[in-house]
């Protein structure tokens, strides 16, 4: 587990120490002396401390959720009794599991189709509202939640899509149009044009050369744009919470959220913890299983931004 | 473009036209979703909320036509507006002074390479992952008198993590900087590999200390990225809502509603109003766009 990016290794070693480094001369010794593991180990020590303040959160919450606690439905030893709670509130986890994945699923494929479209269509060619409409996209970023989800509810009550779980995800995928569509547009223009030429050349259609030049040339970019539409979908609390008003339609965050004082005020603490572990698992897993993308997705909009 | 490609055959005006047709049809074909999507579920809305902060609009009953202006006069007699204005503000200043600071100190203390720095690294931006709701509530129960491990510690002390408006705003800026600071350091990672290695072997040459190097030679060339981390983390605050909706609900007695939360209020929470929570909006909108516009303004005007 470790956030290991080619960029930042490749910079970093050829910086001096940073100002808040240890000096450890100039040709970067690792602590082998004695001397130098002394120097280290109060450096060690605090950042092991911080270190610590972000991941115990976590760590208290999977055991706790486990745990046995008073008021919950684990009070004797330990267990799945908060889980079984879970599972059972109104329409049941698996349907609120369900209906989160139906949306991330939705808006993961309708981001990456069509910010790979365009970012293709901004690179590669030149049409009139070019500009105009990178910006509109890009504008997008600048305008609150709120000031969008409110004519949109109305909007989608007028096209039949009020409380549906396909409005959302189509909110959710506008919402994800400014980043997805920067990064596949720089995506496609790292890509050098004698690619896709080459293969025209060959006798591939344009489509043809973006199927089978193009798809695996910006993969990256692809699965940086799908972590992140992902990420935000299923952790998505106000479009759900705006959008949706039936309980059978909830998505996950909303469920865990409603969870908390359902029986006459008194929250169940236990449940609580343990919906936050299930909202949190499949984004850690991800993290890690993909942290080269996910740290990549924010240096790009830093570089470029 | 190849239009104006060197080695291209006499009748290149004529294809070269056909051509650049050809690539605009093209281009618009491969564009054509994007337009989709941001005209209709992007400007077709941004008309329609201007449109409803000028009418009467109940939720149930919908457009009852204009009244313009009662819609903005009413948001701004609203009794809660004063209030959350001045506290949206407070936080975002506490919130977006703290992000930065620690990110920026975050990002220096890991900055080198090694197998340690990649494990904090990883381990500060694990929070960064999990949703705003899930890590709201997450510490909904961590602050909770009842389930947290830190509960007889702060009992024996007597405070409580959202019992008064201070403490309820602190345990939130906490929460904030848990979720976010990852997100920042990063951002100041990038910024610090942007500068280039010889400016610091200069600085050391010439005999600054470490601090002087800091302050004279990292931030200044520093100051693209604090302005991209300032607008986005300013922006960011101003439109708090989850943390406070999930886990201090506005109170302690009404004392932590932000304004984006008053929107919401209006909109679906008793009022039922939509005109009025669509001028409100629109406020919201024409300020941020002004101090955007103005935060740009400031750090380029500082840089040159």
């Amino acid at each position: 587990m470790t956030v290991d990016s080619k960029p930042t290794s490749a910079a970093v070693a050829g910086t001096p120490r940073a100002p808040a480094e240890r000096p450890t001369g100039p040709r970067k010794p690792r602590g082998t002396t004695i001397a130098g593991v002394a120097l280290r180990t109060p450096y060690w020590v605090f950042t092991g401390a911080v270190a610590v303040v972000f991941l115990f959160p976590l760590a208290w919450t999977a055991v706790a959720s486990v745990s046995p606690q008073a008021g919950t439905n684990q009070v004797d030893g330990w267990g799945f009794g908060n889980y079984t709670t879970l599972a059972d509130y109104q329409a049941g986890i698996w349907r609120y599991l369900g209906n989160s994945a139906f949306v991330s699923l939705l808006t993961v494929v309708l981001t990456l189709l069509i910010s790979f479209l365009g970012g293709y269509a901004f690179a590669r060619f030149r049409f009139p509202g070019r500009n105009l409409l990178f910006l509109l996209t890009l504008a997008i970023l600048m305008v609150p939640y709120a000031t969008l989800l409110i004519p949109l509810y109305v909007l989608l009550n007028e096209v039949g899509l009020q409380n549906s779980l396909v409005g959302v995800a189509l909110v959710l995928t506008m919402f994800q149009l400014p980043f997805s569509t920067f990064l596949m547009r720089i995506s496609f223009e790292a890509v050098p044009r004698e690619l896709d030429e080459a293969a025209m050349v060959d006798g591939c259609t344009s489509f043809g050369a973006l199927w089978r030049v193009l798809v695996p040339a910006v993969k990256p970019g692809l699965i940086t744009v799908g972590l992140f539409s992902f990420l935000a979908a299923w952790n998505d609390f106000m479009a759900p919470l705006i959008l949706i008003n039936d309980s059978e339609r909830m998505t996950l965050p909303l469920a865990v959220s409603n969870l908390r004082g359902q029986v006459q005020g008194v929250v169940d603490y236990g449940a609580t913890e343990a919906g936050v572990v299930v909202l949190a698992l499949p984004c850690i897993v991800l993290f890690l299983l993909l942290q080269r993308h996910y740290v990549r997705g924010f240096m790009s909009g830093a570089l470029k931004g | 473009m190849d239009v104006n490609a060197p080695a291209r055959p006499p009748s290149a005006p004529m294809r070269g036209r056909f051509r650049s047709g050809r690539q605009a049809l093209l281009g618009w074909l491969y564009a054509t979703p994007t337009a989709v999507f941001v005209v209709a579920l992007f400007l077709l809305p941004l008309l329609i909320v201007v449109k409803m902060s000028l009418s009467r609009w109940p939720l149930l009953t919908g457009d009852q036509g204009i009244n313009a202006p009662d819609n903005f006069t009413k948001a701004i007699d609203h009794r809660f507006f004063t209030d959350s204005v001045v506290f949206t503000v407070k936080y975002t200043v506490i919130a977006t002074v703290l992000l930065l600071l620690l990110g920026l100190g975050m990002a220096l203390l890991v900055q080198e390479s090694s197998r340690w720095n990649n494990l904090l690294r990883a381990s500060f931006l694990v929070p960064s992952a999990l949703g705003l709701a899930s890590a709201s509530l997450l510490f909904y129960v961590l602050y909770s008198p009842y389930a947290s491990p830190l509960a007889p510690v702060v009992d024996r002390l007597g405070i409580t993590f959202l019992g008064s408006p201070n403490a309820a705003l602190f345990s939130t800026v906490f929460l904030i900087v848990w979720r976010y600071a990852g997100f920042y350091m990063v951002l100041m990672l990038v910024g610090l590999q942007s500068i280039p290695a010889d400016v610091f072997e200069a600085a050391r040459s010439d005999g600054a200390t470490r601090w002087q190097t800091f302050r004279r030679v990292t931030l200044p060339l520093l100051r693209p990225t604090l302005a991209l981390t300032t607008v986005l983390c300013v922006t960011g605050s101003l439109l708090a809502f989850e943390q406070f909706y999930i886990l201090t609900k506005g109170g302690p007695d009404n004392s932590t509603i932000t304004v984006v939360q008053l929107i919401y209020m209006i909109a679906f929470q008793g009022q039922n109003d939509l005109g009025v929570a669509a001028a409100l909006s629109v406020l919201v909108l024409a300020a941020l766009v002004l101090l955007n516009a103005l935060q740009m303004r400031a750090f380029r005007s500082e840089g040159n």
